[in-house]
């Protein structure tokens, strides 16, 4: 007797896998065959999960080329189908996918060009946020600005990558392609949503660090100490005053002998 | 919460859907509508494209429902799974909900998730008793976590199961009646599975509840050819949302909406996208037989009262 339940598994690995063979016994055959009934089914499945990921993946899309992208990206859906009904949120591990993807391995920056767009899928779908107002924080006395504690904007996301990557996402962002010197080192990207535009920016290893340590709940002293512990050239003035004007932090407090204000 | 719900109540001036033609908002068209407030009686969106936190879509949406009437049609929570709802779907469902305050909302009558797998389709389900416990209980539980009514769209299948018992039509009926859910009638579907499964389209429509129909959908299919073992040409329609309606499935609309009366309806366009115009101009089609339906039923009214 067969129940939904054996019905539905024997079309999930009808649908991910091969042919029709585990649904068969299911369905009613006729002069059209259960092998073509299924198919349109499966069809359905790997072309709209393909489509899906094209969509967030336009850069790595570009670099392999259509043909190339379609048979990783179907690969991929088999192996890695989504887990939750929401598209927006489909796609996260394609880049530690690529990375281990034979047929890809003479394009090695090609999972870190895929990091970069996922930052960039995250940061678009990512919570809303003020950002801080820099008026408000001129009104700090400075010898107290050492003591600040700023939050980072919910869309903010991090790329480190030992290849320019940074780079070769912008040239692949006009019609003709120029050059990228793939032995120029590494890139790390700061990716975020600001407003409705997502954006990035190169940071410096100080940078990065400041960063990370404010995400970790760091004073902006200990934050800069830091930084200039890993870059002896790291400018915090120069480095605060780029992340107010982009928006990084979306919010700032400051504790005082009477706790903290906002 | 009574000045939350009055509250919800006020923040949008279009409410109720009309009984007239809307278009399914699709990410290519969401600028002009943002812009230029174009000519559509109401629009539709898929549920699932708005669950994001925040971003663009979001903002937009919010600017486009001060403008027009919306529905929300689901395209995840996936009715007919043996295993249940995922109570996390359906919170993000209602928050859009919440947010949005659609007129309509609305899901099929298929599955898509099993063994915590979501495959992005809509799946058919075998008519019989156990499907229909299963449905109606995932109904049940989907208008408790919504807080509200919502309609369930008759499927296009490519399928048909051995276990069957009964007729898609009474396998419907069944669920409006036992689940007081309302019926979404997607004309185009019935003609697709008619093709497919060999029945007729005009004794489905006899057969299902009519007078639970608050909305019907109309949209393009493909036609494929194929030769089969021995070369005879066969052919499947597949349901793609991907063209003009076809003037079968127009049939179908006004011969429904002859029975039902006036329905808010939709056309859905989901693959080869097409510029805003010639979507426009498939909502106008419908307007078209909208009206002529509308005048005839007024007519008819007036030889009532007379």
């Amino acid at each position: 007797m067969s129940t939904l339940l054996d019905i539905q598994e024997a079309f999930r690995v009808g649908v991910l896998g091969d042919n029709d063979l585990p649904a068969r016994g299911f369905i009613v055959e006729d002069e059209i065959s259960s092998d073509r009934r299924v198919g349109i089914y499966r069809n359905n499945t790997l072309i709209s999960l393909s489509k899906a990921l094209a969509a967030c993946y336009p850069v790595v899309e570009r670099l392999v080329g259509e043909r190339f992208f379609d048979h990783a990206a179907r690969a991929f859906v088999k192996g890695h189908p989504p887990r939750q009904p929401q598209l927006l949120a489909y796609g996260g591990g394609f880049a530690a996918f690529l990375d281990g993807f034979a047929p890809a391995r003479s394009v090695p920056y090609l999972g870190d060009v895929a990091r970069l767009e996922w930052a960039r899928n995250e940061a678009l779908f990512a919570d809303e946020a003020p950002l801080v107002d820099i008026a408000a924080l001129q009104r700090v006395p400075a010898d107290r600005y050492g003591a600040l504690r700023f939050r980072l904007h919910p869309s903010v996301r991090i790329v480190r990558s030992s290849w320019p990557v940074q780079s070769i996402w912008q040239v692949n962002q006009a019609d003709e392609v120029e050059p990228v010197d793939l032995d120029q080192g590494g890139e790390t990207v700061l990716v975020m949503r600001p407003a409705s535009k997502v954006v990035s920016h190169g940071l410096t290893a100080g940078d990065d660090t400041l960063l990370m340590a404010i995400a970790g709940g760091a004073t902006l002293e200990e934050a800069a100490v830091k930084a200039a512990e890993i870059d002896e050239r790291f400018d915090l003035q120069h480095a605060l005053v780029a992340h107010l004007q982009r928006g990084t932090f979306s919010a700032v407090s400051l504790e005082t002998n009477r706790g903290t204000a906002e | 919460m009574a000045d939350q719900e009055r509250h919800l109540q006020t923040r949008f001036e279009h409410m109720d859907i009309p009984d007239r033609a809307g278009v399914g908002l699709r990410h290519p068209h969401i600028p002009a509508f943002v812009r230029e407030r174009p000519p559509a009686a109401w629009l539709e969106v898929h549920t699932e494209n708005y669950v994001g936190a925040g971003g663009p879509r979001l903002q937009a949406l919010e600017k486009i429902r001060q403008d027009y009437p919306l529905s929300c049609h689901g395209v995840g929570l996936s009715l007919g799974s043996a295993e249940g709802l995922d109570k996390g779907h359906l919170a993000r469902i209602r928050a859009v909900i919440d947010r949005f305050q659609p007129g309509l909302v609305s899901e099929h009558v298929s599955w898509s998730v099993t063994g915590g797998v979501y495959l992005n389709d809509l799946l058919p389900l075998p008519y019989t008793d156990e499907a229909l416990d299963i449905i109606c209980r995932n109904i049940e539980h989907a208008q408790e976590a919504l807080g509200r009514q919502i309609l369930v769209e008759n499927p296009s299948s490519y399928v048909s199961f051995k276990s069957s018992t009964m007729p898609e039509w009474e396998f419907m009926a069944a669920i409006v009646k036992r689940t007081g859910c309302g019926l979404l009638l997607d004309v185009n579907n019935i003609h697709v599975s008619a093709h497919n499964h060999r029945f007729d389209a005009n004794a489905y429509l006899d057969a299902v509840p009519l007078d639970k129909v608050q909305e019907i959908h109309v949209a393009g299919h493909f036609v494929q050819h194929f030769a089969d073992e021995d070369g005879t040409d066969r052919v499947i329609l597949i349901d793609d949302h991907g063209t003009h309606v076809e003037p079968a499935v127009w049939a179908l609309f006004r011969r429904a909406l002859e029975r039902i009366g006036p329905t808010p309806t939709l056309v859905e366009w989901d693959n080869n996208i097409p510029d805003l115009d010639v979507l426009l101009s498939e909502a106008r089609k419908a307007e078209l037989i909208l009206s002529s339906v509308r005048a005839q039923h007024s007519s008819m009214a007036n030889v009532h009262v007379a």
